[in-house]
């Protein structure tokens, strides 16, 4: 009776966990450790051969390969100065829509409305923006600034990838802020407002202390997904010109789908699993130590 | 945050001001789709104006050579199908974990949460092969699979924060009035877990009706293409004929910007628990 009682219970774990820990295991963590197995060979794609050459491929990424090291250095330059622009932006959104204002929730959606659409469409949408609507404003105003080839140069293709990036991610990121905002104790600021403080003085003061974990939570969301921005990358620029706008993630996509190079290309795949993983251990890490001092 | 209250003037300028902001955020969807209805010599011409003359002329030549309700019901489909079995199968998982805690179930935990460190890149080579060796590629129902593995992490996640949150009396309860774990699951716990659910299906549905790589390295035959892929290899294949480019843009943008606007309230709710507990 015991015994049949307990093969009922595995039968439901097996039910009730089995199909995730299948889907898992077959779509995430077997492709996971065949491209760590992958990585230690020369294998094309395409042949059945695939010869076990150790550490080559990272050897040769290391020694080698400039257009990878290229690649991530734009790619932290790019994380880096989004990173700071995106959630200025964003905060200061939040703080202007977090007044009293009429239209403060249509505000809200239109600043957020880009972040529902797919990358693939956004790149798209700016393409068209900036070979043809920046040339027409720029004849007509005389501002240089629109005159430029934004999408044929490296260091305008920077600033291109940027301005899109923001507009995608901005809105996300306010929608975080106002909500830390909402949640401070409007009787602190009222106290604070009778003490005589100025709105810059409680801004500094009162407003920025409270709303660190906010802070936290956006940079380092902001952190995670510029780091692995592709499908923008590819929509826009595409690498170009000269692969000098290439992300980390394009240069895989290219190194393994368009070069057929599979095992070089999860070398880099495994590399770029790494800088991520560390990343987020950073993230886990940062929030506890904060945890723990508050 | 009540500071600027007693600034009446101070607060409408504030307002004018994001107003135009808004404005200029918006702007971009508005020129795609002013340009949508040009000639390609007016496109050349003059992007910034208003058309010449507004016929749907345009719109029907894309929407032949995209054979675009074939592409909306494939990326319907995906979504909804993908959706539908990760709720099921996620919540079940996240439920039984939470509910019957041991070291097997928290090692099994902490699988699915460090799987979600994995960047897609870094598994998509070999998955390619796995679709092959398994006869995945190039059908909606393997690419469904292939989304319930992807999401599977996030949605346990989810699901077992939630499932901790509810006192688990309800579930004694009904085990004393004879229900099996089957009955007591789909008829007490499941219905229990809405607000979760709505926030796994809106995180899950944006990322899957958005998804591009993934589709463009499982999907081959031009039958299958979701959005983002038509819209891509309409555009390599159209490269600068925007007469056609652009309004194949504006029906992809559709779905989505229709959707968003009867649902925003939730969407913006959704997509912000999500990232605070992710």
């Amino acid at each position: 009776m015991r015994m049949r009682k307990q093969w009922r219970e595995w039968g439901y774990h097996l039910y009730m966990v089995g199909p995730a820990i299948i889907c898992l295991l077959v779509v995430i963590m077997v492709p996971f450790a065949m491209g760590g197995y992958y990585s230690l060979t020369s294998w094309n794609g395409i042949s059945g051969e695939k010869s076990w050459v150790g550490w080559d491929n990272y050897i040769r990424i290391f020694t080698e390969d400039v257009q990878f090291f290229n690649s991530f250095k734009f790619t932290l330059q790019f994380t880096a100065v989004s990173l700071v622009l995106t959630n200025l932006l964003a905060f200061v959104l939040a703080l202007g829509l977090t007044q009293a204002l009429k239209t403060v929730s249509l505000l809200r959606a239109s600043f957020f409305v880009p972040n529902v659409l797919g990358g693939i469409l956004l790149g798209f949408i700016w393409r068209f923006i900036f070979t043809n609507v920046f040339a027409d404003i720029g004849e007509q105003t005389g501002i240089g600034l629109f005159g430029l080839q934004w999408l044929g140069t490296s260091s305008t293709g920077f600033w291109a990838m940027i301005i899109v990036y923001g507009w995608l991610i901005t809105g996300y990121l306010m929608i975080i802020y106002v909500t830390a905002l909402q949640g401070l104790d409007p009787s602190i600021l009222e106290a604070a407002k009778i003490d005589g403080t100025s709105y810059m003085q409680s801004l500094f003061r009162i407003v920025l202390p409270l709303v660190v974990p906010a802070f936290t939570i956006c940079l380092f969301l902001s952190l995670s997904i510029a780091f692995k921005v592709f499908d923008l990358n590819l929509a826009l620029t595409n690498g170009g010109p000269f692969n000098s706008t290439q992300m980390v993630a394009h240069n895989i996509y290219a190194e393994a789908f368009q070069k057929n190079r599979f095992g070089l290309g999860s070398a880099k795949a495994f590399l770029f699993f790494v800088a991520v993983a560390l990343l987020s251990l950073a993230q886990v890490m940062f929030t506890r130590k904060r945890e723990v001092s508050l | 945050m009540t500071v600027l209250r007693r600034f009446p003037a101070r607060l409408l300028l504030l307002e004018l001001l994001l107003l135009l902001l808004a404005l200029l955020f918006l702007y971009p969807f508005y020129l795609i789709a002013i340009n949508s209805f040009k000639s390609f010599d007016q496109i050349m011409l003059d992007t910034i104006g208003w058309p010449d003359r507004i016929s749907w002329e345009n719109y029907a030549k894309a929407w032949v050579a995209t054979n675009f309700p074939r592409v909306l019901l494939n990326s319907t489909l995906i979504t909804v199908l993908s959706l539908a079995g990760l709720v099921v199968i996620a919540s079940m998982a996240a439920w039984r974990l939470t509910r019957y805690p041991g070291r097997w179930s928290h090692l099994l935990f902490l699988l699915f949460v460090s799987a979600m460190i994995i960047p897609f890149q870094s598994i998509m080579l070999p998955l390619v092969e796995v679709g092959k060796r398994l006869g995945l590629m190039d059908s909606i129902a393997g690419l469904v699979f292939m989304y319930f593995g992807f999401c599977i992490s996030l949605s346990v996640f989810l699901f077992s924060g939630f499932v901790k949150s509810i006192p688990s009396e309800v579930e004694e309860a009904g085990y004393i009035d004879g229900c099996t774990t089957h009955t007591l699951y789909w008829k007490i716990v499941f219905p229990l877990l809405k607000p979760v659910t709505a926030t796994v299906l809106i995180l899950n549905g944006l990322h899957i009706w958005n998804d591009f790589l993934m589709p463009l390295l499982m999907l081959r035959s031009k039958e299958l293409h979701t959005i983002p892929i038509a819209t891509f290899s309409f555009f390599s294949q159209y490269e600068r004929r925007w007469d056609m480019a652009l309004p194949m843009l504006v029906m992809s943008l559709m779905p989505m910007l229709v959707f968003f606007l009867f649902t925003q309230k939730y969407m913006i709710k959704g997509v912000m628990s999500g990232s605070i507990k992710g």
